[in-house]
């Protein structure tokens, strides 16, 4: 559940991102009230004519405009305005419950790093319900999270090629099942059988952004 | 629907392209489409499509098609040397095809991606609002796949008849040939050393053989960017990135939607066509520019398509 303390002034930036967008950062760590913000300012900003499409992350919004309706100076002062709005309160996202096979190729080498059993990393990695702070990347990919301090890790120095799809991975705060073969530089610890990415619904992504996500230990 | 074209030699890489499906991109789908909007564009409005009807984007070595029916064609974009029954065809002017006619190219001259557009448009499966192909899904234009020998092309009703001899006037064409790309300073320049700052706009990269419809993977001077790890945030085509290894990708049309690496610059819009037309091993450099130039450069584009009416 979002926390409902008062949450800090947010710290907007505005970057032209090229002659057509412009990238708003609300926040530089995971966190949901940031992230509950950027949902509701992307969901604001796409009302307005002179936005084409917004793209809410983690702590920042996308913003594609058209320049020949409104110049990026304009556009940032009225996204500066809605961005010190109190976002509404977020109604909790559908919870997903997820079974992973925790015997991903990395997974020995993943509890020897953090000092910790199989069985402790079980625990913690499907001990939290998760937030989707974000879809993209690949089609159906979501960066779930945040992760306990006790599996946090930076990501792999040599990225895979190749990883198989299902496989359940970590790096840093964050966690996420990949929906599709890609290269990838994250941990894999497990494999989900769960399907992501389904090219015949619309929206063809099993998880929205907000959604919330729970792991649980399926048998082999 | 009308069947319009028969595929006897499918060419490298031809697909079926619109403008894309930007709604795509909240689920983690690329919004694709096509590489050059502006020859995509060009060469539908020349036989009086809507700019979005889907084209053939023909990459490097194109097709060899015959016209199973009476039709109006028109090809934009690179010069791929196009022929119609083994004569020079005319670009960027509409030309009609009669059945039995045969459209072929032969050598490259200059550019990577022609594009075919018929009037009426080609059909193709339409998948999350949009025909273009889009392979990693296999899905949309034909099957979700390139053109193969064999396939029949089907096109929809012209609400006007195309007709053939209009032209996009020569001064209006873009220099294919320019390979000079114009770049505004993105959100993440400030992580570039300062020797890498002056490397990205005095230095000549070219174009690495593992470049795609995703992105181009860029060898040259590798570029120094350093500071945290960033919040994956939403991308868009054109921006440049530089993973921590320092290669610099462009991203194109069917990139990544969300990422984390540093960009540091980003093509401006009316220099997106030139750079479609780059193939592995070409050479390129980026020239900063300011936002109010690269949005000039954009009207002159606009102004070209208008004039084709």
């Amino acid at each position: 559940m979002p926390s409902r303390r008062s949450t800090p002034r947010p710290r907007v930036k505005v970057h032209p991102l090229g002659d057509s967008a412009l990238l708003v950062e609300l926040g530089l760590r995971l966190d949901t009230a940031v992230n509950t913000r950027a949902i509701a300012l992307a969901s604001a900003l796409k009302k307005r004519r002179d936005v084409r499409h917004t793209l809410a992350g983690p702590a920042s919004v996308t913003v594609r405009f058209d320049p020949d309706l409104i110049t990026h100076d304009a556009l940032a002062s009225a996204i500066r305005r809605l961005a010190a709005k109190r976002p509404p309160v977020e109604e909790p996202g559908r919870l997903h419950r997820i079974p992973v096979v925790y015997d991903g190729p990395d997974v020995e080498d993943v509890c020897e790093r953090l000092r910790i059993t199989l069985e402790e990393l079980i625990a913690l990695h499907s001990r939290p319900i998760y937030r989707a702070f974000m879809v993209g990347f690949v089609p159906g990919w979501a960066y779930l999270g945040p992760l306990p301090d006790e599996l946090v890790l930076p990501r792999r120095a040599a990225p895979r090629a190749q990883v198989p799809a299902g496989s359940v991975a970590i790096a840093g705060q964050q966690t996420g099942i990949y929906p599709l073969p890609s290269p990838g530089g994250w941990h894999l610890i497990g494999r989900s059988s769960v399907r992501l990415f389904l090219p015949d619904s619309d929206p063809p992504s099993l998880f929205r952004t907000g959604d919330r996500v729970k792991f649980f230990a399926a048998p082999g | 629907m009308t069947e319009v074209l028969r595929v006897l030699e499918p060419g490298l890489f031809t697909t079926i392209q619109d403008l894309g499906r930007p709604q795509a991109v909240a689920s983690g789908v690329p919004r694709g489409g096509a590489m050059d909007r502006f020859a995509h564009s060009a060469a539908n409005l020349l036989v009086f499509n809507d700019r979005s009807a889907p084209t053939l984007e023909c990459t490097l070595v194109g097709p060899r098609l015959v016209a199973e029916a009476a039709c109006v064609v028109a090809i934009a974009g690179a010069d791929l040397d196009a022929r119609l029954n083994d004569q020079a065809m005319p670009a960027w002017t509409s030309v009609a095809m009669a059945p039995g006619d045969v459209l072929a190219f032969g050598r490259r001259r200059a550019g990577a991606r022609a594009y075919v557009a018929v009037g009426g448009g080609f059909a193709g499966d339409r998948w999350l609002g949009s025909a273009s192909t889009y392979l990693m899904a296999g899905r949309g234009g034909m099957h979700g796949r390139a053109l193969k020998a064999g396939d029949v092309l089907s096109c929809g009703e012209s609400w006007r008849p195309p007709v053939a001899g209009r032209e996009l006037a020569a001064s209006r064409r873009p220099d294919y040939m320019e390979r000079s790309l114009r770049v505004i300073d993105g959100p993440h320049f400030e992580r570039l050393s300062p020797d890498s700052r002056a490397a990205l706009v005095s230095s000549t990269f070219s174009l690495g053989t593992d470049s795609n419809r995703m992105g181009y993977r860029l060898d040259g001077p590798a570029l120094d960017v350093s500071g945290d790890e960033l919040l994956s945030f939403g991308l868009v085509e054109g921006a440049l990135q530089v993973p921590s290894g320092g290669r610099p990708i462009l991203l194109m049309a069917d990139h990544q939607t969300a990422g984390g690496y540093p960009v540091v610059a980003v093509v401006a819009s009316a220099s997106m066509p030139a750079a479609a037309q780059l193939a592995p091993g070409d050479e390129l450099r980026f020239l900063p520019t300011t936002i109010e130039h690269a949005l000039g450069l954009r009207a002159v584009q606009r102004d070209a398509l208008d004039s084709i009416s």
